[in-house]
This record gives C-alpha cells, structure tokens and sequence, in this order.
C-alpha cells in the first residue's frame, strides 16, 4: 500500500511537471504494476513518438505449440506507447484514459524475439489525442500488428480516484 | 472446459463458470494487471476479453464438432474502454456473432459488480485455419 501511494505521488508530480521528458516517465513508470509485470522497456522518442518494447518469456506465450508471444502483452504495448506518445506530442503528460483500442495482426511474431511498439500522436484537440502505432519484432518495415486508438484527456482528480 | 495459454495463467486468468454454453473468464485485481494507480490497465483489460474471445469461439466449434481439427488466429481486435477498471475481480465473456468455414466474428463484454455495467467491449475477427497434421 506504501508503494501504491508512492506510485500515486510520482504520478501527480508527474501531472504537474513542465519540460516533461518522456524517457525518464517510461522509466518510472515501467517499473510497476501491469508494464513492469511485462518488463516493458523505453527503447526511444521524438516530437510526436515513442518506442516501447516487452521481451519474449515463456510466461507470456499465448500458443504453446508455436510458443508466439500472446496478443495480450502487444495490447498492452501498444496501449501504454501510442499514450506516451501523445505526452511526447504535447510536451506535458495530461492525464487520459483509453477510449477506443484497434489492432490488426498482420502477422505472428516470431518466439523468442523482444516485440517494439512505436506509436505516434498525428493530432490532439481539447479533449482527445488521436493515435497511431506499429508492433514489430526487430524489422520497423515488417511489423507484426497495426493500431489506431483515440485517448480522452480527463481531469487529475477522475484520472486518479474511482468515481 | 477450453484450457488457457501461459500468458493467461501468469495474468491470474480463470474459466469461472459456463453462461448459455460460454465460459466466463475471470481475473482478480492485482499488482501484475495494475495500469494508473487504483485501476486496472486497459491492456490487461485488453488481454481478458481477447482470452474470453478465444474461449467463446473454441466452446463453440467444439459443440459443432470440429474445434480439434482447426487453429484460430486473431485477425483484429477493436476494443470500447467505457469505464475505468476497478480494483476488483472482471469478468468477460463473449458471443459468436457468426462461425464460418474460415472467419468468424465474436463479441465480448467485460464487467464487474453490477453486470448491467459494462467496463470494456470488443469485437475480434478470427482466421479459422485447419491445423496442420503431422507427417505419418
């Protein structure tokens, strides 16, 4: 509990911070809860980008038979990169939450390769960043899934404390 | 009962109980499934209705007879987060819109407490492949 209000406390810094700097936060972040359970990593970011990557581990293989990772961790992925991503756009982290989630397999991974997210915020209104990402597993040009989300930026205070 | 992948078991995934011929996969709150503080995460939200997704589609090729012979792979996912995740156990399960000879479209709901509320939905399209047979 002593860690969760710490993590809550790091977030609301986070909130408030100017000059808000995406590898550090991913860093952070990371190593907690879901992400950290994926042991999910910042790889690099740019004005309007982020890449994130989950290595393979067995633990997270969807198929045993194949041994290709779940789909579960690259939603994840996928989650977390085209969200920061729009942090990197707006240079501040604003607090949102998931409004819509699609993704395309275009492909299967290949087990035992570290799957790369890497997601871009092409437009931020008001009240809603709007994204786009890729899944790859080592070529950007032969990605493994397609995404498209919309994030809804809400109030600290709804983003932090159940209704 | 369907069994459930590694990423499923180390993600505290569960069959719960059978509705009207669908297993309902559950999942309790815990730090591994923890998104922003005090909520659940949306890809580990994501995760359970893909797993109940799956689940949904094979108990019902099984009942058709032919689940043994196919392999499924997901096509896509289009996921509605329409409320935050509590702290919590979820719930998900799905319904087969349409199982045809090589595609099949499912729908899934996750919810909490109350039923009639709804934390997420998706609807996923699936790749019915026949599986490979070995050699002889």
């Amino acid at each position: 509990m002593a860690e969760d209000r710490e993590h809550a406390a790091f977030v609301a810094r986070m909130i408030k911070e100017e000059n808000f700097d995406p590898q550090r936060w991913a860093k952070m972040i990371n190593f907690r809860g879901h992400s950290g359970f994926l042991g999910m990593q910042y790889v690099a970011h740019g004005d309007d980008w982020i890449e994130l990557a989950v290595p393979w581990r067995e633990d997270l293989v969807g198929d045993p038979e194949t041994g290709v990772m779940a789909s579960g961790p690259i939603i994840s992925l996928l989650d977390n990169a085209t969200s920061m991503s729009s942090a990197a756009r707006m240079k501040k982290f604003r607090p949102q939450v998931t409004l819509d989630l699609r993704i395309d397999y275009v492909r299967a991974a290949v087990p035992g390769r570290t799957i790369v997210a890497r997601a871009e915020c092409y437009q931020t209104t008001r009240s809603m960043a709007f994204v786009r990402g890729i899944a790859h597993d080592g070529d950007l040009t032969d990605p493994v899934a397609h995404a498209a989300g919309i994030f809804m930026l809400v109030e600290a205070p709804q983003f932090m404390k159940a209704k | 009962m369907v069994a459930l992948p590694p990423y499923a078991l180390s993600m505290g995934m569960f069959t719960d109980h059978d509705e009207n011929g669908a297993p309902v996969i559950a999942m309790d709150f815990s730090e591994r499934n923890t998104g922003r503080p005090g909520y659940l995460h949306g890809g580990a939200i994501g995760g359970l209705l893909e797993m109940a997704g799956f689940a949904t589609l094979h108990a019902h090729l099984e009942r058709e007879g032919i689940d043994a012979q196919v392999r499924l792979k997901p096509v896509n996912i289009s996921i509605e987060f329409l409320r935050g995740g509590l702290p919590e156990r979820i719930f998900a399960t799905g319904e087969v819109v349409r199982a045809g000879r090589r595609v099949a479209n499912v729908r899934v709901e996750a919810w909490q407490a109350d039923r009639t509320k709804p934390v997420a939905s998706c609807w996923m399209n699936f790749l019915i492949a026949p599986k490979k047979v070995a050699a002889e």
